[in-house]
């Protein structure tokens, strides 16, 4: 198969020599069947060593590798140089603060997935141990599309109201917590939502559905998150009839 | 090695301008100044309705009767279907995620059924003023 | 932590967003038909005002513009958000004030139709 040299713009920062991001091109004989992850790879091995990004399966299922590509959040092993023209931008996640090169710090949107409460939530007592929790595939299929997410954060970077306040809760964090409430062995809705449904959580959403368009795993957090607001709308009513609030 | 993150700036004012699925946003989003226009329009009319007098209400209609209105009704509901109807329809599956057993039903089966809906309601309301027999 | 009040705003901005959505082209088709001197029989003085008396009428007249107003009205909330007004709670207190007088304003007309 014939080379297609592609021309890669990546955006460089060095914490302790610059004082900004600037842009760097590499000009890299891709083979037809690349995706962009390998082009990145093949800059790392024979042109520049001191590019910094992050990678690993190179498979769509660890999330390390997203980066905008054009503009656009991407996991760059899902992204093939086929699908792209001769010239390509590729940048850091969009919305997180730069750490060096194409790596971003994550720390806001790990901690906002914490705060999900992502485990299953019991009021009664644990089944006796020679008894298991049983879920029929009906039960299973209502809540394993937003099981696939493998945390990418491209999401954090489609959503514009992320970009204009930190505060936001987020899509994957909230996908998250669907994925939990609509778990028919978790007890704990009333709880996330407690925690979800405040002031800054899931109401931050204007449903652009931004997040749910780039999404590499079709989670949909989009879909997610107004099902929440749905849930958050009846919960209250039901917490101001007598005897709701659990 | 010191850290020191690099945050972009983000414009409070342009943000939208950056790509066109942003844009479509910001131009779905602003129908809702069509609605506030409509509401308070027929707020007029009631108002006038409410004189309890056939000429004013007369009145009323011959101002409304103009090409500039008629320009604007016709581009308001052409945006408003657009942005407005046919978006929320889009976006409906989305809020109601219908399963029965191990079956969930399409997207598109839940937005036609919108469609459908949506021209029963107009044509039930083309009846009842009279526009259809 | 608890369940924002904006619980009950977002909810009677989806029923609005619903029922507008649903009915408003056929709204602005009449206005339309108006304007171009096509009134229709059901806009007549005495079929409108029969309709517009009827326990029925004022009630679908109501909802209707009560369930718009709000919509738009917290619509026009993120909207000044999204163009970068920051002051979200004078905004909401604006906006919802507006809402409230023409909610206040119909029912006062449709109570003495």
């Amino acid at each position: 198969m014939s080379k297609r040299e592609l021309t890669l713009e990546v955006m460089r920062y060095d914490p302790e020599q610059d004082t900004e991001p600037y842009f760097q091109s590499y000009s890299v004989p891709c083979e037809q069947d690349w995706a962009i992850l390998d082009a990145l790879n093949y800059v790392k091995e024979e042109i520049d060593t001191t590019l910094s990004y992050r990678w690993s399966c190179h498979m769509m299922v660890c999330g390390s590798c997203g980066m905008m590509v054009n503009g656009e959040p991407s996991l760059t092993c899902k992204t093939f140089v086929r699908d792209l023209p001769d010239h390509v931008r590729i940048e850091p996640l969009a919305n997180m603060p730069i750490e060096r090169d194409l790596v971003v710090v994550l720390d806001d949107p790990m901690e906002k997935m914490h705060r999900a409460r992502p485990w299953i939530i019991r009021q009664d007592d644990p089944p006796p141990p020679d008894q298991e929790y049983v879920q029929s595939r009906a039960a299973l299929f209502k809540f394993k599309q937003y099981t696939m997410c493998v945390n990418c954060m491209c999401c954090y970077s489609a959503c514009p109201q992320y970009a204009l306040d930190q505060n936001f809760i987020g899509p994957a964090a909230l996908a998250l917590a669907h994925r939990y409430n609509l778990d028919s062995r978790d007890q704990g809705k009333s709880q996330r939502l407690d925690i979800l449904a405040d002031y800054d959580g899931v109401w931050e959403c204007s449903f652009v559905g931004a997040c749910s368009e780039v999404c590499p795993k079709s989670v949909d957090p989009a879909a997610a998150i107004q099902q929440m607001k749905v849930d958050g709308a009846i919960e209250w009513w039901k917490q101001k009839l007598p005897g709701g609030k659990s | 090695m010191s850290r020191r993150p690099y945050v972009r700036p983000v414009s409070n004012t342009r943000w939208y301008l950056s790509n066109g699925r942003y844009r479509r946003y910001i131009l779905r989003e602003v129908t809702c100044l069509l609605v506030g226009f409509y509401c308070f329009l027929t707020i007029w009319a009631l108002a006038v309705l409410a004189t309890g007098s056939a000429d004013r209400w007369n009145e009323f209609l011959a101002s409304q009767q103009n090409a500039a209105m008629a320009a604007l009704h016709a581009f308001a509901l052409i945006y408003y279907l657009i942005y407005m109807t046919f978006d929320w329809f889009q976006l409906a599956p989305k809020a109601m995620p219908l399963q029965f057993g191990e079956h969930k039903v399409s997207a598109r089966t839940i937005i036609l059924a919108h469609y459908a809906a949506w021209a029963a309601v107009t044509a039930f309301v083309a009846w009842l003023v009279g526009v259809i027999p | 932590m608890s369940i924002a009040k904006k619980a009950v705003v977002w909810g009677l901005f989806a029923a609005g967003g619903t029922i507008s959505a649903f009915l408003f082209p056929a709204l602005i088709g009449l206005f339309l038909l108006v304007a171009i001197d096509k009134v229709p029989p059901g806009l007549e003085f005495g079929s409108i005002s029969a309709f517009a008396s009827h326990w029925v009428g004022k009630s679908i007249l109501f909802l209707v513009i009560f369930l718009s107003l709000w919509h738009a009205a917290h619509r026009l909330r993120v909207v000044f958000h999204d163009f970068g007004v920051r002051k979200d709670k004078a905004v909401a207190n604006a906006v919802y004030l507006v809402a409230a007088i023409g909610t206040v304003v119909t029912a006062f007309y449709l109570y003495l139709m």
